[in-house]
């Protein structure tokens, strides 16, 4: 019989961490760019605030939200892999992120890019719930698109 | 009731999902299919697989034989006067968009009141958006009283002549609750309006009369009520479909075509265009026999004694909440709950590691769902072959759950 054991490949520590704690969660003040994400299925929020300096770096992030712990662990650890990263290195990251999750193989280069985020990797095993790990990274690409 | 026998009758039931036997607490979204269900459709593809109502040869004949004569199977079900007022369709879906397009297109006019209730599954309201945009007519709701329940004495004063079309549910497949349609339908009778009960949670659950209801259209799914998917009913009186034009055209829906015009069929095949899904209206006969054979009184004794089950073990819960609690309705075997820190997405797959199968997330009701000031919720609904055992599994493991992510 299974219990929640294998269920902790999903629910990392770092992921239930982040899901009580969510960092990030401060909202930007001055100049930022805003989008929110929305996913009808399961009701998960995310509003993501991006402020982008002039040479293109990512220098304030906020990301709130309700929702499941994957959807909101996930925007949390989301702005600590890509907060002083360049627009390109953030594009870059979104891409490996979607790889991992597809179970594509990695380089190391590209593995190292994505940072704390790999923490939300189990998830690939629970494909349902993927959507609910890339909310707050489509919302990313959204704003990132603009520029 | 024999439940031993009757979950012998579902082959589902011997399913390991992640290594437990499946305990399924979905059957508001579908519901599994008894092995005598499964083999009417195999029977049917192995033995007589045929098109109906053309063909002179003998597969065709029985084809055509066994496709009404589950059409009468339904309208005895569901007590319907006439075989021609019993139209297949894919789903409830389905059939209330016939109504709104055919029926409501024809007869809604600009400053037109729709009523529906805040308790809708969205086909039941989008349909009716989509009419009053294109119509310029008003979609209202039904007002609440402070248990949560319909306010027909507020509904009351709100009725005029201007009301022309009242669709409501026959049971929230969110909170449960039965809602009061034979005194709706009554307060309609001292109107012009136009009746209609959605069935989805009521048609597989409790007995359903139409004809005291006394209800214009009553639409219902198949596949809720043991039967395939894929097949639905709209049920509606034989005076008001006969003045409806066909919603969709082509075959078998006319009676003569020339190369200028066509004539329509009768009804109900002015409503069938196309090949008909003959399989799954087969196997939907055999599902009301299925039910039938049980009794449709103790199937619904036996959800209200799980659902009241399950309501009072949350009721003994901290943290857990139910929806529409208050309410003063009868309750069906349908309960949602939400948790004040975890979300339901995370509690449907904890649950799911044990083989336990719960609804999460909006329900296709998102505005009732919203209004609880939650963007989603759990919900556990059971059927005839669900025991009080397993709801003490679903609760133990609830909390397991629950301590996994305090």
């Amino acid at each position: 019989m299974s219990d929640l054991s294998d269920f902790d490949d999903m629910y990392q520590e770092v992921i239930i961490d982040h899901y009580k704690n969510p960092r990030n969660s401060k909202k930007l003040s001055g100049n930022y760019d805003e989008t929110k994400a929305h996913n009808p299925f399961c009701g998960d929020e995310i509003e993501l605030q991006l402020m982008i300096s002039d040479d293109g770096i990512i220098e304030g992030i906020s990301v709130i939200g309700r929702g499941c712990a994957i959807s909101q662990s996930s925007g949390s650890l989301m702005g600590d892999s890509i907060r002083g990263k360049s627009i390109k290195e953030a594009r870059n990251i979104n891409l490996n992120i979607r790889s991992m999750l597809k179970d594509e193989e990695l380089s190391d280069g590209d593995l190292d890019s994505i940072g704390d985020s790999y923490a939300i990797e189990g998830v690939k095993k629970f494909p349902v719930r993927i959507k609910c790990a890339l909310l707050s990274w489509s919302a990313l690409n959204e704003i990132l698109n603009k520029y | 009731m024999d439940l031993e026998r009757i979950r012998k009758d579902f082959p589902i039931l011997e399913t390991k999902i992640n290594g437990n036997n499946l305990i399924y607490l979905d059957n508001a979204a579908t519901s599994q299919k008894p092995k005598s269900v499964i083999n009417s459709l195999v029977d049917y593809y192995e033995k007589y697989n045929s098109n109906v109502h053309r063909g002179v040869h003998s597969l065709s004949v029985k084809a055509t034989d066994e496709y009404e004569k589950s059409r009468s199977k339904v309208r005895e079900f569901i007590n319907a006067g006439r075989d021609e007022e019993i139209i297949y369709t894919r789903n409830a879906s389905e059939s209330l968009n016939i109504i709104a397009h055919s029926w409501g297109s024809k007869n809604i006019n600009k400053g037109d009141d729709i009523f529906i209730t805040p308790f809708e599954h969205h086909s039941n309201i989008v349909p009716w958006q989509e009419l009053c945009k294109n119509n310029k007519a008003n979609l209202k709701y039904i007002p609440l009283t402070e248990s949560g329940d319909v306010d027909l004495d507020k509904f009351k004063s709100m009725i005029s002549v201007k009301t022309k079309l009242i669709s409501v549910t026959h049971m929230s497949n969110v909170l449960g609750a039965v809602l009061p349609v034979k005194e709706i339908m009554d307060m309609a009778k001292h109107t012009s309006a136009v009746t209609v009960i959605d069935a989805c949670q009521s048609v597989p659950h409790m007995p359903v009369d139409v004809k005291d209801l006394n209800c214009d259209f009553l639409c219902f799914s198949g596949h809720k009520m043991l039967g395939p998917t894929g097949i639905g009913v709209l049920y509606g009186k034989f005076d008001i479909l006969s003045e409806m034009p066909p919603f969709l055209f082509g075959g078998d829906m006319i009676s003569e075509v020339t190369y200028e015009d066509a004539k329509w069929n009768d009804l109900p095949y002015k409503f069938e265009a196309g090949t008909p899904n003959i399989a799954d209206a087969i196997g939907l006969g055999v599902a009301c026999d299925y039910l039938k054979s049980i009794g449709m009184k103790n199937v619904w004794n036996h959800e209200v004694e799980i659902g009241e089950y399950i309501f009072n073990k949350f009721k003994l819960l901290d943290n857990f909440e139910i929806l529409g609690e208050k309410s003063k309705e009868k309750r069906g075997g349908v309960v949602s709950f939400s948790h004040n820190k975890i979300h339901p997405h995370d509690i449907g797959s904890g649950l799911d590691r044990f083989g336990i199968a719960i609804r999460t997330g909006h329900h296709c009701a998102m505005p009732l769902v919203r209004s609880y000031g939650i963007v989603a919720a759990s919900r556990a609904s059971v059927y005839i072959y669900n025991t009080k055992e397993e709801i003490d599994i679903f609760i133990d493991r609830l909390l397991e759950v629950e301590e996994y992510f305090k």
